[in-house]
């Protein structure tokens, strides 16, 4: 007797058919991966082409540099996300800023005690430029800035303050909210600030003014002078020029990492 | 001053006088040079001045080797001048009044004034380059006006000509490798949308694709081994910004990316090693031996506190051998687990032991 769809001779087909499709199914993805590998290996070769040309041109010029990473990142490419990627293997860029990253970090480290982990872009650039040497390739401040956005990755705190005209580079996990980084900009002129001057500049009330203050005292990021005239000066040592020019001391190299 | 070239002065077959103006005196960079009164064309090729006391003495500079112009107002006592910056003279450039200067700029000073119109017709002709369409003979002049002094320095003139070839080299190495990355970004693109096309949203993704790579777990296998001693010897704590310059100080090349360092610390756990990353509450990452029970540690941190009375976290830092970053971070879960007080004043962050815990 036939009966129409059921029975095991159904279920049977059905299998069949089942197990053609997908192998159909698997042809056709096969065969998308293949086209892929293709595309993937053309990308390969045009990228290999162009680092046998100009890996030394990303090495040597700082403007170069901006430029790739310009062109990367409109088209939503992190060439340094990975020391393993395409990008830092072929072109080495990776290498240039991870190893800028290990400098950074030693300069911020080594002044420490004197500015309380806060530093002027352009004093790190100087001692860094001074830790790398003579011989060493050209650095610029937009390389630091790019090796600083990447170390945030590791939790200690870097931070990038805007400041008038320039940054200003946080290196410790302090804990700084917009009142105290409009404070920062405040002193920036001068390298110190007054409650005065906050309340002439910013419209606060002593109390905040105050409490933003007392805050960067504690965090090590300003000193108290009370005996300036007036009224009490609170002075940031990242921002004092003079200290610029001093060479890092033997015991704050040693102090610093191993 | 040493990009201007003798000349006669003559007109080229398709070169028009554009303006002419009496009484100019050319500076070289700030300084004043001799040539104090001259007659001063504007071509549709070149800058030319002629000594008006001494007609045969004449020299011109091609449009061509003009990068700006500036105006300056006049003063008291002073004639508004022209500020003409130049690119540098070309290796094969025919003898002038100076072989070289330091100055990459002349100024035009117009004594008999004039300077506006000048100005406002040299801005036209390197506006519109005709120059460009009407070439003329690449060397002007047919015969070598009066050279007063001049030296004929064989061995610098040829070292700055090396010179010159070399910085046009790199100029030109630099142009072709901005175009080419331009070539370059262009396939990028085009890969990019290509991998959008088949549904793969970030193209990027083998690094961002985060832990739990080979790559990585990989990477977490050779940090124990690496990190074992140096974490011994620090106590069996270290911070990931120490890691991470010690291991890539270590490497020397093919340098770990900071992603990279916390990807793979994040599969230490996971692979059983005998390290952890910890990240405390303050955001700080450390690296810490699995034998090291960071909670003990807080112990034997209230006795040294105790002893000393109180201590801040640079003080205690120093006494223990530690960074003050790990030594606040020591302090900070003491005082979590109840063992320490804070003293939070403008003289600093100081750690007591808690007697509100001890004596009640």
């Amino acid at each position: 007797m036939h009966r129409r769809g059921v029975g095991a001779g159904a279920i049977a087909k059905k299998k069949l058919a089942e197990a053609k499709y997908k192998e159909r199914g698997t042809v056709l993805a096969e065969d998308q991966l293949a086209q892929m590998s293709k595309q993937l290996d053309m990308f390969k070769t045009n990228l290999e082409e162009f680092a046998s040309k100009h890996k030394q041109e990303i090495r040597k010029n700082p403007e170069f540099r901006v430029q790739f990473q310009d062109m990367c990142a409109t088209i939503g490419v992190d060439p340094l996300a990975s020391g393993k990627g395409f990008w830092s293997e072929m072109l080495g860029v990776g290498d240039f800023y991870y190893e800028l990253g290990v400098q950074i970090i030693e300069v911020c480290l080594a002044l420490k005690h004197r500015n309380g982990g806060l530093i002027t872009l352009e004093e790190l650039h100087q001692q860094v430029l001074k830790g790398r040497g003579k011989f060493a390739q050209d650095v610029s401040q937009d390389d630091l800035i790019r090796a600083i956005k990447k170390l945030k990755a590791l939790g200690t705190g870097f931070g990038i303050i805007p400041v008038s005209g320039t940054y200003l580079i946080q290196s410790v996990p302090a804990e700084l909210n917009m009142d105290h980084t409009v404070v920062l900009q405040l002193a920036e002129k001068n390298g110190y600030v007054t409650v005065s001057d906050i309340k002439a500049s910013l419209k606060w009330e002593t109390e905040r003014a105050r409490h933003v203050l007392e805050h960067l005292l504690k965090e090590g990021l300003a000193w108290l002078d009370l005996q300036a005239p007036g009224e009490a000066h609170y002075w940031l040592p990242a921002l004092f020029t003079d200290l610029y020019s001093q060479e890092i001391t033997a015991e704050e190299a040693r102090e610093a990492l191993p | 001053m040493d990009r201007f070239v003798w000349t006669s002065g003559l007109l080229e077959i398709h070169e028009a006088l554009v303006i002419q103006q009496r009484g100019v005196r050319i500076y070289d960079g700030e300084e004043k040079i001799k040539f104090d009164a001259g007659t001063l064309l504007l071509s549709t090729h070149r800058l030319i001045w002629r000594d008006q006391r001494n007609h045969e003495c004449c020299m011109a500079i091609p449009l061509s080797q003009i990068v700006f112009i500036e105006e300056q107002a006049a003063g008291i006592g002073k004639s508004a001048k022209i500020v003409v910056h130049l690119h540098p003279a070309p290796p094969n450039k025919e003898l002038g009044p100076l072989q070289s200067s330091k100055n990459s700029y002349i100024k035009l000073s117009f004594k008999e004034h004039g300077q506006i119109e000048f100005y406002r017709r040299l801005s036209e002709e390197m506006t519109q380059r005709r120059w460009e369409n009407m070439p003329v003979s690449q060397s002007f002049q047919t015969n070598r006006g009066p050279q007063p002094g001049r030296i004929r320095a064989v061995g610098i003139v040829g070292i700055e000509r090396k010179l010159e070839e070399k910085r046009k080299e790199t100029d030109k190495n630099i142009s072709e490798a901005f175009e080419d990355l331009s070539k370059l970004m262009v396939k990028t693109i085009r890969f990019k949308s290509y991998l959008l096309s088949m549904g793969i949203a970030n193209p990027v993704t083998r690094e961002t694709y985060g832990s739990g790579t080979q790559y990585h777990m990989q990477l977490a296998k050779q940090l124990a081994g690496i990190l074992q001693a140096p974490l011994e010897e620090r106590g069996g704590i270290m911070s990931l910004t120490e890691v991470y310059c010690l291991v890539n100080r270590a490497r020397g090349m093919e340098l770990l990316s900071p992603e990279d360092l916390v990807n793979a610390c994040k599969m230490l756990e996971v692979l059983k090693l005998p390290l952890r990353l910890r990240v405390f509450d303050s955001g700080v990452m450390v690296i810490e031996l699995l034998s090291h029970k960071e909670e003990e540690m807080v112990a034997s941190a209230l006795e040294t506190v105790s002893e000393k009375g109180s201590l801040t976290s640079e003080e205690f830092a120093k006494l223990v051998g530690m960074s003050v970053l790990l030594a606040k971070e020591r302090l900070l879960l003491a005082e979590k687990m109840g063992h320490l007080c804070r003293d939070d004043s403008v003289e600093g962050l100081r750690f007591y032991p808690n007697l509100f815990m001890t004596q009640s």
